[in-house]
């Protein structure tokens, strides 16, 4: 018998749930922008290869265009419209519009993902492919210009706009530093 | 895209049993070369069976001091296991070398081994490839091959396997766990891959349905002195031209213990034996580094635009062992 091609699928997207129908062939990237009108992560390539379509799954940087929608029920799902708080820009986005960290904008979304995770990842001590020294022992290195540009190479930028958002993903780590430092005091 | 099935498999015996039940079906994993490659038509399953739920996701210490790896470990969390790191340096490096965060944090152990070649014959259903279609030909010999192998080759194939993770993993003598429905098995990583021959279509010996739970690594002392070194044509977010995982113990002057494999030189990850023979009880230095170098590419069969990859190959093995005996010194 030929199995059934589409599902019933319950997305939790940026804290809502939301249910529908999916062709199996469905993207991720597809039903956030055609089907749940969640056009702030872009389409650019479509092969997983420009970073356009960065949503954040379960906290961690994934490339939307190559998860399929109905195998992305029950994890959580975080995309650019999710990252504000309060109406309080995220540190990363701040930073994006203080440093004018891009040109034309369509690869914004998908670098402003990406850089949150990165400087989580950075932040919990996870090495790239340019720090030196790999084992546990090593002190970590600090989030360079170095490491950004390796940490950020999955998110391609055509206006060519890399030397501001390495700026800004700088400052917005500082930002985010100094909130965690004033909480940990807060909460002492 | 052809339209398909879709399952969550509760646990590996389901799995295995929904494979083996649909010679149309397929596993999906992290779905980063899967889901690629039905996009543009090479892969058609008629039924994904999702393994990435699958309790496969644990990196644990074996009783003889090895490391067994779940098959949906993600790259990203075997790259920043701390024991990895300690004990396996060039396996977390190797790792990190590839693909991009988002990828390595989607992308798993079982589906890194068994991704496909990026020959861009192989990806462009409209071309002829004796891989995707059997006695088709292969454009790459005669056309596009800069990138391609040169050694193990036939005249039936000469893709590369583009896998960082899987030269590490070879370079310690990693062996595969898999299911399948009669039961459990396990393949050396070193007779995992098939040679290409005249059937590059099959790739590797896993049996029909089979599904990789795990890899194991065994306790490998040279390789907490590794690293792993890729060479690409950006600096970063690129498959390989040529990389090398290599791992060295000196004592008094003279190479204790040594490990090499290559990158993107064949259809699999490449153990160079012939160099860590010669290399074992040899000098540490660069008269021996070259030699073995040499030895191990005797084998090389370059073509006219990739024979640029023989000297590249020497070059690495020189500076990368090198680096290692000056690092030891200091």
């Amino acid at each position: 018998m030929a199995p059934a091609t589409s599902s019933s699928v319950t997305l939790n997207i940026n804290g809502e749930k939301h249910t529908l129908s999916v062709d199996h062939r469905t993207t991720l990237l597809d039903a956030l922008r055609e089907r749940l009108d969640l056009t702030g992560s872009k389409k650019g390539c479509d092969q997983g290869q420009c970073g356009a379509c960065t949503v954040l799954l379960d906290g961690r940087r994934a490339v939307s265009c190559l998860q399929l929608a109905v195998a992305a029920e029950g994890r959580e799902i975080t995309t650019i419209e999710g990252l504000s708080e309060d109406g309080r820009l995220h540190p990363v986005q701040q930073a994006f519009l203080d440093l004018d960290g891009y040109q034309c904008g369509y690869c914004t979304p998908g670098q402003i993902c990406s850089a949150v995770a990165v400087i989580e990842e950075h932040a919990a001590g996870w090495p790239s492919a340019v720090t030196d020294d790999v084992r546990p022992e090593a002190q970590p290195a600090p989030l360079s210009a170095e490491e950004i540009r390796e940490r950020m190479s999955g998110n391609l930028c055509r206006c060519g706009a890399y030397v501001a958002i390495v700026e800004a993903v700088a400052q917005a780590a500082a930002t985010v530093a100094e909130q965690a430092g004033t909480e940990e005091a807060t909460a002492a | 895209m052809r339209e398909f099935g879709y399952q969550k498999a509760a646990d590996v015996s389901v799995a295995v049993a929904l494979l083996d039940a649909d010679p149309e079906a397929r596993f999906l994993g992290g779905g980063t070369n899967l889901v690629d490659l039905m996009k543009t038509g090479v892969e058609r399953p008629a039924r994904l069976v999702d393994v990435r739920e699958l309790p496969l996701n644990r990196i644990e210490t074996t009783e003889d001091g090895g490391l067994r790896i779940g098959a949906t470990v993600t790259n990203t969390d075997l790259a920043v296991h701390p024991e990895v790191r300690r004990r396996y340096p060039a396996l977390a490096q190797a790792v990190l070398a590839g693909a991009s965060g988002q990828l390595r944090n989607m992308a798993t152990v079982g589906g890194n081994l068994l991704q496909r070649t990026r020959c861009g014959y192989f990806t462009d259903v409209t071309k002829a490839c004796n891989k995707r279609v059997p006695g088709s030909g292969c454009p790459a010999i005669e056309g596009e091959h800069h990138n391609h192998a040169i050694l193990g080759t036939s005249q039936h194939c000469v893709a590369t396997h583009p896998s960082d993770m899987g030269v590490a993993l070879t370079a310690f003598d990693a062996v595969v766990s898999y299911e399948t429905v009669d039961g459990p098995g396990e393949l050396p990583l070193a007779d995992f891959y098939l040679p290409v021959s005249d059937t590059p279509h099959r790739e590797t010996a896993l049996p029909p349905g089979a599904l990789i739970t795990g890899v194991t690594l065994p306790p490998t002392p040279v390789a907490a002195n590794s690293r792993y070194r890729k060479v690409r044509e950006r600096a970063s977010y690129a498959f390989a031209i040529g990389s090398i995982a290599a791992a060295l113990d000196i004592q008094d002057g003279v190479v204790r213990d040594v490990r090499l494999a290559f990158g993107a030189v064949a259809s699999r990850p490449w153990r160079a034996r012939v160099a860590e023979q010669m290399l074992t009880g040899a000098p540490a230095e660069a008269v021996s580094f070259a030699a073995a170098a040499d030895a191990e590419l005797a084998a090389a069969r370059p073509l006219a635009h990739n024979a640029y990859k023989v000297r590249l190959m020497h070059n690495l093995v020189a500076a990368v062992l090198t680096e290692m005996v000056q690092e030891v010194a200091r």
